[in-house]
């Protein structure tokens, strides 16, 4: 369990404010992208993020584009995981694929305060935090062994060679 | 009970009876991907294998910066050009052929009963043709090009009815606003979106395509429109190796939304999210400085066609620069032939070669702070062509171009 401060925002938070189309063919190296996480919702962030932060936000969280550095830039950015109310369908599987824990919660959601200090629990699906414990439903399988792999290309990659 | 298109499309892939909710792990029959290919290869060559395994699957067009506008989009295109050579890949089309969402439809690999996936959240489009296409990330795309095979969920299906007609002034791209607007942007999250009804039976595939290019904007996983007659007539020259596959009668839906669009008006999705959507008749006078007629939602003939019809013998408002972007060489061509593109010209407009051009905010068009677009396009988030501090409205391109001879957002239906 690791101890993470929250960054809360709203609902919608669209890709092109995670990451700006402008940047998806010429920033290609992960830690340069996460110089610019959230650069159109919130110029702080990049900034002033730390290793094991938590993003909680509202409804269809990454909605928009299928740009995948929505997710690598906020992983490389330090992000231990997004909770939000839901999540937009292709962010949701970018983000397993990139290693990115993302939790769905609405009651989280309305109960965690900007800038409080959280703790995630990921093997029994809870979320500590000033108010309370909160539950969200463990990964299936499936997904697990793929954020255990720390994403989808290092799990093939694996698969591959077991085949071998 | 019988069964959604989603539902029989990914049974038939999975070689089982599947009904929504269920995890299936299938081989797509397409797999298309653009200039984010080059990032592909980089995740693709960490897997440790050498060879594409299906090569012949593969579509890769350039769209999103053509030509290259910089050093690092060159070296991005020269990395794609070179691994298609290598592996063999036999479908490219590189920088001169136009928006990948229309030359992957106009080269016949959007097909009925196909599951299509590409790496662009307008992949959703080729539902158009009665296909389940849904988009997906990068290190998907290259892990299924190592593959051969992907995970993906049967989604629930909503069924939309459009009946009524259209009334002069009003297109698809008005519709397709109208149901955003009223279902908001995450409606159809993780859902299939069924568009059925008298309304779509009497629409080309051109506007067939707004709707399923627009299912993303309200959360879809893929778009549908039911194949017919007018299914078989665009593809006739094109591909004959596909069959239909239809929703039952009686098929499990998870809601079916009604909407008659006899008596609609234009509709503007105004800034920042798709779904502020207003009737013309509340931001009418709204000043603007660039307006866009193109890209994958509303850039081909029919849409350029509307488009010059209001412009003919006018002049784009001198505070205005209007933006022309045909969707493919294809559909430019065309325009050409029949004096669309002279008109243009005549009237005062840019226009640029097929591409996504300034709708992602990468070159061609870009918005400085303080200033507000007109655009056809998809998507009117902040910051996305330019400025953060800049602002877009989306219409539908007699919309955009009656507003673009007002140089305030007007009315269409006065210029008919």
């Amino acid at each position: 369990m690791k101890k993470g401060r929250v960054w809360k925002y709203g609902d919608d938070v669209n890709t092109d404010v995670i990451f700006p189309g402008k940047y998806t063919y010429s920033v290609l190296e992960p830690e340069e992208m996460a110089r610019h996480a959230l650069e159109d919702l919130d110029p702080n962030f990049a900034q002033q993020v730390k290793p094991g932060d938590v993003i909680v936000a509202g409804r269809n969280f990454g909605c928009g584009s299928s740009r995948e550095q929505a997710a690598t830039c906020l992983k490389y950015a330090g992000v231990q995981a997004v909770i939000a109310k839901s999540f937009a369908r292709i962010f949701f599987r970018n983000a397993i694929n990139q290693g990115l824990p993302v939790l769905q919660s609405e009651e989280a959601v309305d109960n965690i305060k900007n800038g409080e200090e959280i703790e995630i629990d990921f093997a029994s699906g809870k979320i500590k935090t000033e108010k309370g414990v909160f539950t969200f439903s463990p990964f299936p399988e499936s997904v697990l062994g793929i954020l255990k792999e720390g994403g989808l290309i290092p799990y093939t990659r694996k698969k591959l060679k077991g085949i071998e | 009970m019988g069964k959604t298109f989603s539902e029989k499309i990914l049974g038939l892939k999975a070689g089982r009876e599947v009904q929504a909710g269920d995890v299936v792990t299938v081989s797509p029959d397409t797999i298309l991907s653009h200039d984010n290919s080059a990032a592909i290869i980089k995740e693709f060559e960490k897997l440790g294998v050498k060879n594409v395994k299906a090569p012949q699957k593969l579509v890769i067009i350039l769209d999103h910066v053509v030509p290259a506008s910089s050093e690092k989009y060159a070296a991005n295109h020269k990395a794609i050009r070179e691994f298609v050579a290598e592996q063999r890949i036999p479908n490219f089309f590189d920088v001169s052929e136009g928006i990948c969402h229309q030359v992957f439809s106009e080269n016949g690999f959007a097909l009925p009963g196909k599951l299509i996936l590409g790496a662009d959240s307008h992949t959703t489009s080729y539902g158009a043709f009665g296909a389940f296409s849904a988009g997906i990330g990068r290190s998907e795309v290259a892990s299924l090009w190592a593959t051969d095979e992907i995970w993906l969920k049967v989604p629930e299906t909503i069924r939309v009815e459009i009946n009524g007609t259209l009334s002069a002034g009003v297109y698809a791209k008005d519709v397709i606003l109208k149901i955003i607007g009223d279902e908001g942007s995450d409606r159809a999250n993780y859902k299939a979106v069924e568009f059925a009804g008298e309304a779509v039976r009497g629409f080309s595939l051109a506007s067939r395509l707004v709707l399923a290019n627009m299912a993303a904007e309200m959360g879809a996983k893929n778009g549908y429109c039911e194949p017919d007659e007018k299914t078989v007539q665009w593809l006739e020259n094109r591909e004959d190796d596909y069959s239909g596959v239809t929703s039952d009668p009686d098929a499990s839906y998870e809601a079916v939304l009604e909407h008659d669009i006899s008596s609609l008006e234009p509709q503007v999705a105004c800034p920042h999210t798709v779904d502020n959507v207003k009737p013309i008749s509340e931001v009418e006078g709204t000043g603007f400085h660039q307006a866009l007629i193109g890209t994958c939602t509303n850039g081909r003939l029919e849409d350029l066609e509307v488009a010059a019809r209001i412009l003919k013998g006018k002049k784009v408002h001198p505070q205005v620069r209007t933006l022309i972007i045909p969707a493919s060489r294809q559909e430019y061509v065309q325009a050409l032939k029949k004096g669309v593109i002279e008109i243009f010209a005549d009237a005062g407009c840019i226009v640029l070669n097929p591409g996504c051009g300034p709708c992602l905010g990468a070159h061609q068009g870009i918005l400085a702070p303080g200033e507000v677009a007109m655009s056809t396009a998809n998507r009117n988030f902040r910051g996305r062509m330019g400025s953060r501090d800049s602002e877009i409205y989306l219409a539908s391109p007699a919309t955009v171009a009656a507003s673009s001879v007002e140089g305030k957002i007007a009315d269409p239906r006065k210029f008919l």
